[in-house]
């Protein structure tokens, strides 16, 4: 299309390449600040990971035997911090930036310097969160989710937590204002929103969501810490305040932000299967229709994870309905990622397995969802080791197998090489084995009625836990082996060097530039045809 | 970075309008606690904290004498507050309608004056709204000084059309620390001392 009304400016040139510190600190290159975003989000997935292998150390039998209760408390809920602020979130953004430019046809993010400022928070942040382990009172032990008034019992180490958490918010807002403006403002001509790839139309919807949701945590953690340490009483018992109402408030945030982790994982995974199945995506317009209905629907759905707080019959059912309407929309995507692979020519490289297993054992956890959202049998299930199963299938087998599929399917376009297939297919199996060793015997556990949160058990339980323990340690080993492929990959290793369309079956304008991606594309906007695009279905 | 100048002005649109949203989520945030209430009371009915049941309307006459309900009394302290708390009693049986007296007994074995706050629960859910307590230490600061203990009241009725099939109440209370309150009372006592202490030494 009309590529003359593009003027392109280059304000640093391509003959001289900057140094080191230029370009990865003060860089605001959107494919460079990608790479920094999931570099870091790896260090912290193996941060967040040794704090798991802690976990599942001291639950390995029965009885106090490594750390002490407090500490074990510290790691459950810095675990669960790091995964979710640092590992996953980060990773989806680091994505983000990488391939959203790349898929719509736009020289860079729309606003990088922001970009560049969003990144350098996170470092800070987490570094202030982690000395909090180290200072005295130790780290936040009351549960990510900081209910009062355990939370609020903590030591001042409190204060550094909130502000860090308050940093990554910031972080997190900075981001998605960025991707908005991108998707909205960037697209190259003739992309209308509904030619868009399927990836950028999820992080479009996942980024409302954030600028949503972020700031009412980041309100409902300022009033914990006025209340901590300014004497008000919003959620202070003694002063008149109520506990219950931050658990409102608190999963206002909470569950749309569930669906921030898995909304980009499914529009990885809606990316891998139409190009290792050689047919477009089944159900184009219906897919983005269903990512806009779960991320409406997530709004209104909140307290499904409070039903034994003694809400009113009438709240309990409204929650309880809301909730399983959700499942429609998610059956539409399953139902469509299946009908992708149906009769396709389909085959299994590592991001196509871990799209299909990510497929299988997502929709496990949406199946245990639907059995918490139960009212009645929620009763029994709530804060037992099933709720820890169900969350883990959603965002272990979900989000983070959807983020390896898309680290190794765009690994050879980032490096430029192949990775090692082989070390990716054990990674895979071995992957997919512990994960359902390490969290499917949790159910088991959560229904016989272990309790979350808890270094010690009754000897009941001992023999599922020996076998989730073991799991866990192999899926901990197991992601070493990732590490090693991508440092592999990205020094050439398997010396064999991609093309532009690195896989067979990928469509997309991502395919149209070489590999490894150089510093600048797009910098006038491309022309492309229908054809090119992942999916068929553009009848409008 | 090649962006149209049409795009940059676009850009600076879209950026200030989200930026509005992102205030506005950040407000609304505070806007819940207002709305949590308003919710609470006018929706679904629940009765706000500490109030007592205004008594004049109430014909204390119609006592079910037919009918007999366990209520039972329970304590908890929180982990913030080194006092003792219990009742006198741990039952006791009633006839709906029936105003009844309970003591409660607190005792601060700090060496410090604190002021607590009790907050209360009844269960089963469905007793709720047939509970209703016409005094209770529950509604006030309770000062304690170092050493002392208190009986305190709570006074109370459950309303003869109270469900058939519940037969037992618990009245269960937990008590906080109120920091606040501890504070401006410790401020006050130090002041009063030094009051003291200024026209012992003037007599």
């Amino acid at each position: 299309m009309a590529t003359d009304t593009a003027t392109t400016v280059h304000d640093d040139g391509h003959e001289h390449a900057p140094s080191f510190i230029d370009r990865w600190f003060f860089g605001t290159n959107h494919k460079d600040i990608g790479t920094l975003y999931l570099l870091f989000s790896l260090a912290m997935f193996l941060i967040g990971g040794a704090m798991a292998m802690i976990i599942r150390a001291e639950l390995f039998m029965p009885g106090m035997q490594i750390v002490n209760p407090e500490f074990f408390n510290q790691m459950t809920t810095m675990h669960a911090l790091v995964m979710i602020f640092g590992a996953v979130m980060p990773a989806f953004v680091g994505l983000a930036n990488w391939m959203l430019p790349l898929m719509i046809g736009a020289p860079d993010m729309a606003l990088p310097r922001l970009n560049n400022l969003s990144f350098w928070i996170l470092p800070f942040a987490f570094l202030i969160m982690l000395s909090t382990l180290f200072m005295e009172g130790g780290g936040p032990a009351g549960g990510w989710t900081l209910y009062p008034p355990l939370s609020l019992q903590q030591g001042n180490s409190m204060a550094f937590v909130i502000f860090a958490i308050h940093m990554m918010g910031l972080s997190s807002i900075m981001g998605a204002i960025n991707i908005i403006a991108t998707v909205l403002n960037m697209r190259a001509p003739g992309m209308d929103l509904l030619k868009m790839p399927i990836f950028p139309w999820t992080w479009l919807i996942t980024a409302f969501l954030l600028i949503g949701v972020m700031p009412v945590l980041a309100g409902a953690i300022t009033m914990l810490l006025t209340d901590k340490f300014f004497l008000t009483s919003f959620f202070n018992a003694a002063g008149g305040g109520d506990p219950v109402m931050y658990q409102h408030i608190f999963w206002f945030f909470g569950h749309p932000e569930v669906y921030i982790m898995i909304l980009p994982a499914f529009g990885v995974v809606s990316e891998i299967i139409p190009t290792f199945s050689r047919k477009p995506l089944f159900g184009y317009q219906a897919m983005v229709y269903a990512t806009a209905s779960i991320a409406f629907l997530s709004f209104i759905v909140w307290a499904h994870h409070m039903f034994t707080v003694g809400m009113p019959l009438g709240g309990e059912l409204f929650f309880m309905y809301a909730t399983m309407l959700i499942a429609v929309p998610t059956g539409v995507k399953v139902f469509n990622w299946v009908s992708t692979m149906w009769q396709g020519s389909l085959t299994f490289e590592t991001p196509m397995l871990f799209a299909i297993g990510f497929v299988v054992m997502f929709t496990i956890g949406g199946f245990s969802g639907l059995m918490l959202a139960i009212v009645p049998a929620d009763y029994q299930y709530h804060d037992t080791y099933f709720v820890v199963a169900h969350f883990h299938y959603v965002l272990v087998t979900g989000s983070v197998f959807a983020l390896m599929a898309g680290a190794y399917y765009w690994l050879p376009k980032w490096t430029g090489y192949m990775y090692n297939e082989t070390l990716g297919k054990w990674h895979f199996w071995l992957s997919t084995i512990f994960v359902n060793l390490l969290f499917f015997p949790q159910h088991f556990l959560g229904l016989a009625g272990m309790p979350r949160r808890i270094p010690d058990y009754n000897i009941a339980f001992s023999d599922f836990n020996m076998i989730s323990s073991i799991g866990g340690f192999g899926f901990g080993l197991a992601q070493l082996l990732f590490v090693y492929v991508v440092w592999s990959c990205a020094r050439g290793r398997s010396g064999i060097k991609v093309g532009d369309r690195v896989w067979e079956g990928a469509r997309g304008l991502e395919w149209t530039v070489p590999s490894p991606a150089p510093h600048h594309t797009f910098t006038t906007p491309p022309k492309f045809d229908d054809r090119d695009l992942a999916h068929g279905d553009v009848s409008h | 970075m090649s962006q149209t100048n049409e795009q940059r002005r676009q850009t600076r649109r879209l950026v200030g309008k989200i930026g509005l949203i992102t205030v506005a989520a950040f407000a609304f945030c505070f806007a819940l606690v207002p709305l949590y209430n308003i919710v609470c009371e006018q929706v679904f009915g629940i009765r706000p904290d500490g109030q007592a049941v205004d008594v004049r309307g109430l014909d204390l006459n119609r006592v079910d004498t037919s009918r007999t309900v366990t209520v039972q009394f329970d304590a908890t302290v929180n982990s913030e507050l080194d006092w003792e708390f219990g009742p006198e009693l741990s039952e006791i049986q009633v006839h709906p309608g029936q105003v009844i007296e309970a003591w409660y007994v607190a005792s601060n074995i700090t060496g410090d004056a604190i002021v607590g706050n009790a907050t209360y629960d009844v269960v089963p859910k469905r007793a709720i709204p047939f509970f209703s307590k016409t005094e209770c230490f529950c509604f006030t600061e309770q000062l304690l000084v170092p050493g002392e203990t208190r009986r305190m009241p709570v006074r109370f009725f459950v309303a003869p059309d109270l469900p058939e099939r519940v037969n037992t109440v618990t009245l269960s209370y937990t008590f906080y620390n109120n920091e606040a309150a501890t504070r401006r009372e410790q401020a006050r006592l130090a002041e009063h001392q030094a009051a003291a202490a200024q026209s012992d030494s003037r007599g």
